[in-house]
């Protein structure tokens, strides 16, 4: 619309076959992995010239992979039950911060996100090892959740700036308990929000590498630490197989983000 | 509380006004605490080991090694240069991509938003996995390339540099695009058509109004990618094969090969510092920026 009439009609075609070609870029490439999971050679060729469904079984009949498996599965659980009732907590709560406040508190919420998590793992290994927790679940969940808190509270943010403040105070002035309030008033109109920051909590744990490899050890070892070791020390084909499960894992989270997004609409 | 409701008794009115208190301003605490605990403590743990020596006694000696050893030097240098490749990457990939993406109808907008976040829902590692895939001696490209007859022998694409800065971008690409995108998406569009109306080319509209007003989400983009990249440690661990060597892998080695606690400490300190000094810096520099507009 803003394009001047002099450029040849085959240069308008070009910025839509770039951006075609940079979304190939961007959502392709994890998708190799999937035909690799298939392989049935040892090492990595693509394409493979043999195809069998060994990985997915060296994957599920290792005691090594699936105890990670769980243990990541079970972290991931314990990070959203606790980073989403306290990022909403926060989110809600700055509503009704001055200006000032609000960005000091917004700004600590952000420092997860800003301090280069290989600090946040070797200090939070320094503190957990001075209270004897290294190794454990416990551990390893609150620092996730401390990693997983900047990403819910800006989703959060984002549902409560579309939240009519209106519903609260008329709730209230009919005698809602705060308790009602949250429960019948905030909570269902932000729906589509708990998803979204609950889904992303949960991914945050479950990719997250570097504090997992100092905080968790030995039986808590985490699904992608055992992955990390795997792909440095050698390219074991085994996380291919993972890599599939955890991107279908992906597709339905994002499926399911937008659809929440979509029944609110 | 304007409209408080009639209270039965003081009891519960005082319980109704706790509950609103606690839960309307002091709610923000816990997140607080959590992120003090886990994130900041963490943080003032390092610079304190940073300031002692292996006897345990006051010493700057990690920060003396920091600045006499040459090995150190490097690994700050090739970490400054991975991150600055990774942005002008993002920088050149992803502006005229938003400036694509911010002009189209909501409804091919939706799509493409979903295409350009779903590298966020999936892990690090896979992504690291797959372009091992692509790059390798007998991978995708190489298999391609050899094959059409472009090339003879296998090239050296995976393990160096440039697997690294690929893979990083790949991975920053969507974080630059969402601040950028989203600013280019509420450029008032008759500020364009006025330009055009008074004669201004598409290219002189572009980078003389489209893209100064876009410039608050361009830089807050890639100071969250330089930012990020600093911190970088699965991606060059993996597609650097060892060849590029960054800040965090040492920090890490030094860490579980030598337990030189206060070494590590001190890397990590400082790299700290690099990062709050280029927020502090984009923050001066935004700060101008507004400053600018207001004026006008």
């Amino acid at each position: 619309m803003t394009r001047s009439g002099l450029v040849p009609r085959l240069l308008r075609g070009l910025p839509a076959l770039y951006a075609v070609l940079l979304l190939v870029f961007l959502v392709a490439p994890s998708f190799l992995v999937v035909p690799m999971s298939f392989s049935g050679n040892d090492f990595l060729e693509f394409p493979p010239s043999s195809w069998s469904l060994r990985w997915y079984r060296e994957f599920w009949s290792s005691p090594t992979w699936r105890s990670a498996a769980v243990t990541s599965g079970l972290v991931g659980l314990l990070t959203v039950a606790l980073s989403l009732p306290l990022g909403t907590l926060a989110a809600s709560a700055m509503r009704r911060m001055t200006a000032r406040w609000r960005a000091l508190a917004g700004g600590v919420l952000m420092l997860p996100a800003v301090v280069p998590s290989i600090l946040v793992a070797i200090g939070l290994f320094f503190v957990l090892s001075s209270v004897k927790m290294v190794g454990s679940l416990t551990g390893l969940v609150l620092g996730h959740t401390a990693l997983a808190l900047p990403i819910v509270f800006v989703v959060m943010s984002a549902g409560f700036a579309e939240f009519d403040d209106q519903l609260e105070r008329a709730a209230e002035s009919l005698g809602a308990t705060r308790w009602r309030i949250w429960i019948d008033v905030i909570l269902p109109n932000l729906r589509g929000s708990l998803v979204a920051a609950g889904l992303l909590a949960f991914v945050t744990s479950l990719d997250e590498v570097v504090v997992a490899m100092f905080v968790s050890g030995g039986q808590n070892a985490t699904l992608p630490k055992v992955m990390f070791a795997a792909l440095r020390d050698k390219i074991d084909p085994t996380v291919a197989a993972i890599s599939s499960q955890l991107l279908l894992f992906a597709v339905i989270a994002m499926l399911a983000m937008l659809l929440s997004r979509r029944k609110k609409s | 509380m304007v409209s408080l409701p009639a209270p039965d008794s003081r009891a519960p009115l005082a319980l109704h006004r706790l509950t609103g208190f606690v839960l309307g301003r002091i709610g923000v605490m816990p997140a607080l605490l959590t992120v003090g605990v886990f994130v900041l403590l963490p943080c003032l743990w390092l610079v304190w080991l940073s300031v002692l020596d292996r006897s345990g006694a006051l010493s700057g000696e990690n920060y003396a090694r920091l600045i006499e050893q040459a090995s150190y030097r490097r690994i700050f240098l090739i970490t400054f240069r991975v991150s600055f490749e990774t942005v002008l990457c993002c920088l050149v990939l992803g502006i005229p991509f938003a400036s694509y993406v911010a002009k189209l109808p909501p409804r091919a907008f939706g799509l493409v938003m979903a295409a350009v976040l779903f590298p966020l829902w999936t892990s690090l590692l896979v992504r690291a996995y797959a372009w091992l895939v692509i790059l390798q001696r007998n991978g995708l490209l190489n298999t391609w390339l050899q094959d059409w007859g472009l090339i003879d022998a296998p090239l050296p694409l995976a393990f160096n540099e440039f697997a690294t800065v690929l893979g990083m971008t790949h991975i920053m690409l969507p974080i630059f695009l969402l601040p950028t995108i989203s600013a280019m998406r509420s450029v008032d569009g008759n500020l364009l058509k006025a330009s055009e109306s008074m004669g201004a080319s598409g290219l002189r509209t572009y980078l003389s109004v489209f893209l100064p007003l876009s410039l608050s989400g361009i830089l807050a983009g890639t100071i969250l990618v330089f930012v990020m990249s600093l911190g970088f440690y699965v991606t060059p661990a993996i597609l650097g094969g060892g060849n590029v060597q960054v800040i965090s892998m040492r920090i890490a080695r030094s860490l579980s090969t030598y337990s030189n606690f206060g070494a590590s400490s001190a890397i990590g300190v400082v790299l700290l510092i690099c990062v709050f000094a280029v927020l502090g810096l984009s923050l001066l520099l935004r700060r101008r920026l507004s400053g600018g507009k207001e004026t006008k």
